[in-house]
């Protein structure tokens, strides 16, 4: 197989160059390019993303960049993009694939949790199954059905596949390179509703590993545990706690599977606090595993039981429920609350 | 990994295809009979040579089956899916491939897996329950078996376009042995069953609209465990092909002359640019779905002594036979090898030991995983300090 291993930030020469701002769109088109660049057998596969540069346009340009037998613009067929990928790597390839929405990814369930997750241990390790498949996820954009879930629990509870989502611009430049510079498939999400926020990203800066959590805002009174979109809401949580003068510690889970709960151990030992955010449902969720990994293995540190802010146990709401639905400031700040009173 | 009992003869160069798939009518170059029958698109000048090798395939991986029937049986094996009455379909498809072709089996084509070079004993250990896969894809040119119905289509269309990709580039993993072209292409194979899979008919759409180096093969037995093709299709399979813009063809899969003809065309057709074909092998399940099932439930045994008489060893023999191509030695010698293979096998088969626990943890991942080597290092710890290990192996 190809030895495409070496792709990504770590591999490049740094160059002196100030941080650019912009949105993680652009973040991710360049971090693309730069996988691109780096190693001819990265290929992009998926609906639109040719010709329109995708429906968000985030592989915008690289057509015309890198030409039509690296950049695909498929048939509209998940389960067929996820599918040929799998021979695509087997033949040396490193694909990317876009699922256009979360709510599309259906289609493609069988080729990613039978084939893709498990052919490596099918075969004892004689297949790699170098594939990402990025996936725009979560709500708060006011959309039709199937434009705004959180499937990640899906692919979390499945063996042999890696699960990340990215937070902010910097991330998703940093991730998406070491997503495909990986020999694992993985699963890497973005959270559609940041995509047009802006930040500064760092292109020479040392990247974070990709399978770390990170402390996003050292704090000392609850410790608040958040990724992909919901992140930015308990950083901003965050802010106005401090305003009232409770100090939220904030930490940017980055990779749900293989989860790193190093730092939120580490935080809740000295908060004895935890509360858990996310979009998806909680029903056998992220924040139902976190929960229960934190109480086996600091239960004696714990003031509180473990909360946990979620959507609830509904299919994702028509959009005019979605500011009940999704979790937000005031809610995140009402469990904290909970918390602290207990 | 001993080499397979099964010889691996060259593809090409002692037989003579003239023509292109799209025939309307069923192909075939020998009866059941077997008398020879000449067929238009395919001209076909056999030497004994190469015919005694297609028979010895098709005797060795008939015993091969019948092996894995009886030690399933037996109680050595958790099951078995026997390939009997299909010999002509696999070992004619399979013979007609290049080292450096790809194919994607189901988990029924053991005929295939031998004519790839693989020990027969890989076959047992994955019905042994020791190995999900048993060979290296990418030295034997076989992906694993797949089991969910279909799934394996789309891995084809998704290499062969890598293959398109790799000659703008020169890349692709290292070629194996023996004899290559420059130009490989994958074969997916499949069942009547299958067809009616959303997978499926989605592998035929990409590799249309990409003109993919890929062979659609599909072993119509006729019997999806328990339902007949017409529960699958309205149509002949092999005129569904029509709708996806590539030709489509039905062969005689009890007709291993007719199936390596018609294989070995498609093949060179999607080596030369021309892009898919989609193969009908028109055949029957002889046995049960596997030896799970019980095929009196829902079929004649009519049905079943009719296509015995269409059987792909018995035709190839009788011609052997009448045309003096083989003399009594050239059988005799065979029914030796396939003896001395049938206790070889269930020797070695009987020889695997359990793999020891802790190996279930290997290949989930290429890299580092704490949570996974933290539940290995648990179980490790726990079998260490279990005073009664009871039946796990260590």
């Amino acid at each position: 197989m190809t030895q495409a291993g070496t792709t990504g930030t770590a591999g490049q020469p740094r160059t002196l160059q100030e941080p650019e701002t912009m949105t993680m769109v652009q973040a991710l088109n360049v971090g693309l390019r730069a996988a691109m660049g780096a190693d001819p057998a990265v290929m992009i596969l998926g609906e639109d993303v040719g010709r329109l540069g995708g429906v968000f346009r985030v592989t915008d340009g690289l057509q015309a960049e890198f030409g039509e037998d690296r950049v695909l613009d498929t048939p509209l067929s998940e389960s067929g993009i996820v599918g040929t990928a799998i021979g695509l790597a087997m033949r040396g390839y490193r694909p990317v694939c876009e699922i256009q929405f979360d709510g599309f990814v259906f289609p493609a369930f069988n080729q990613l949790v039978s084939q893709l997750a498990k052919l490596r241990y099918r075969s004892a390790g004689a297949l790699s199954l170098p594939v990402t498949v990025r996936i725009p996820f979560g709500g708060g954009i006011g959309a039709v059905e199937h434009h705004s879930e959180s499937p990640e629990a899906y692919f979390a509870h499945t063996a042999g596949l890696r699960v990340v989502a990215c937070s902010n611009p910097q991330d998703a430049y940093v991730m998406v390179q070491q997503s495909i510079a990986g020999d694992d498939p993985i699963i890497f999400l973005e959270p559609k509703r940041r995509y047009w926020e802006r930040a500064p990203v760092d292109r020479a800066a040392a990247p974070d590993a990709l399978h770390a959590a990170r402390v996003a805002r050292a704090g000392t009174d609850v410790t608040v545990v958040a990724y992909g979109p919901m992140v930015r809401t308990c950083l901003d949580a965050a802010a106005v706690a401090e305003g009232e003068g409770v100090s939220l510690a904030v930490i940017d889970l980055r990779t749900l599977s293989p989860l790193d709960l190093q730092p939120v151990l580490d935080s809740v030992r000295s908060t004895g606090r935890l509360v858990v955010v996310h979009e998806a449902p909680s029903n056998c969720s992220l924040s139902a595993e976190i929960a229960a990994q934190v109480t086996e293995e600091a239960f004696f540190s714990l003031a509180a039981p473990v909360l946990r802010v979620t959507g609830y146990d509904i299919p994702y709401p028509p959009s005019r429920f979605e500011a009940a639905y999704l979790p937000d400031l005031d809610r995140i700040l009402d469990a904290v609350d909970r918390s602290r009173a207990y | 990994m001993p080499a397979s009992p099964v010889s691996r003869v060259a593809a090409t160069g002692d037989l003579r295809i003239v023509g292109q798939a799209g025939s309307e009518a069923l192909v075939q170059l020998l009866t059941p009979e077997g008398e020879r029958v000449d067929h238009p698109d395919y001209v076909v000048d056999a030497p004994a040579e190469r015919l005694q090798s297609l028979y010895r395939d098709m005797v060795l991986a008939r015993r091969v089956d019948e092996e894995g029937t009886a030690l399933q049986r037996q109680g050595q094996l958790g099951l078995w899916a026997s390939l009997r009455g299909q010999e002509a379909a696999q070992v004619g498809s399979a013979r007609a491939l290049m080292a450096d072709d790809m194919a994607f089996p189901t988990y029924r084509e053991h005929a295939v897996v031998l004519c790839r070079g693989v020990d027969a004993v890989q076959i047992m250990a994955i019905f042994r329950g020791l190995t999900h896969g048993g060979w290296d894809p990418h030295r034997f040119g076989l992906a694993p078996y797949s089991i969910v119905i279909g799934s394996q289509a789309l891995h084809a269309v998704g290499y062969a376009l890598g293959v398109q990709r790799d000659a703008a580039r020169s890349r692709g993993p290292a070629r194996p042995a023996g004899q290559t072209t420059g130009s490989p292409v994958a074969v997916a194979y499949f069942g009547d069953g299958a067809a009616s899979q959303g997978e499926v008919n989605e592998a035929f759409v990409w590799a249309g609209v990409y003109n993919a180096p890929v062979v659609f093969f599909c072993q119509n037995n006729q019997w999806a465990i328990s339902q007949p093709a017409e529960r699958q299709t309205r149509v002949p399979l092999y005129r569904r092909a029509d709708g996806f813009g590539f030709p489509g063809v039905r062969v005689d899969g009890n007709d291993v002359l007719a199936v390596l003809a018609v294989t070995l065309s498609a093949l060179q057709r999607a080596r030369d640019g021309g892009g898919p074909t989609l193969i009908e092998a028109f055949t029957y399940r002889i046995g049960a779905h596997t030896t799970a099932d019980d095929a009196t439930r829902y079929r004649s045994l009519a049905e079943v002594e009719t296509w015995k008489l269409k059987d792909p060893l018995e035709r190839v023999k009788a011609f052997l036979h009448r045309k003096q191509l083989a003399d009594p030695a050239f059988f005799e010698q065979l029914a030796a090898e396939s003896d001395a293979l049938a206790a070889r096998l269930r020797r070695k088969c009987l020889g695997m030991a359990d793999p020891p626990a802790l190996a279930m943890f290997d290949h989930v991942y290429a890299g580092e995983h704490p949570p996974l080597r933290r539940q290995r290092a648990h179980l490790a710890a726990y079998l260490d300090s279990s005073p009664d290990p009871g039946e796990v192996p260590r």
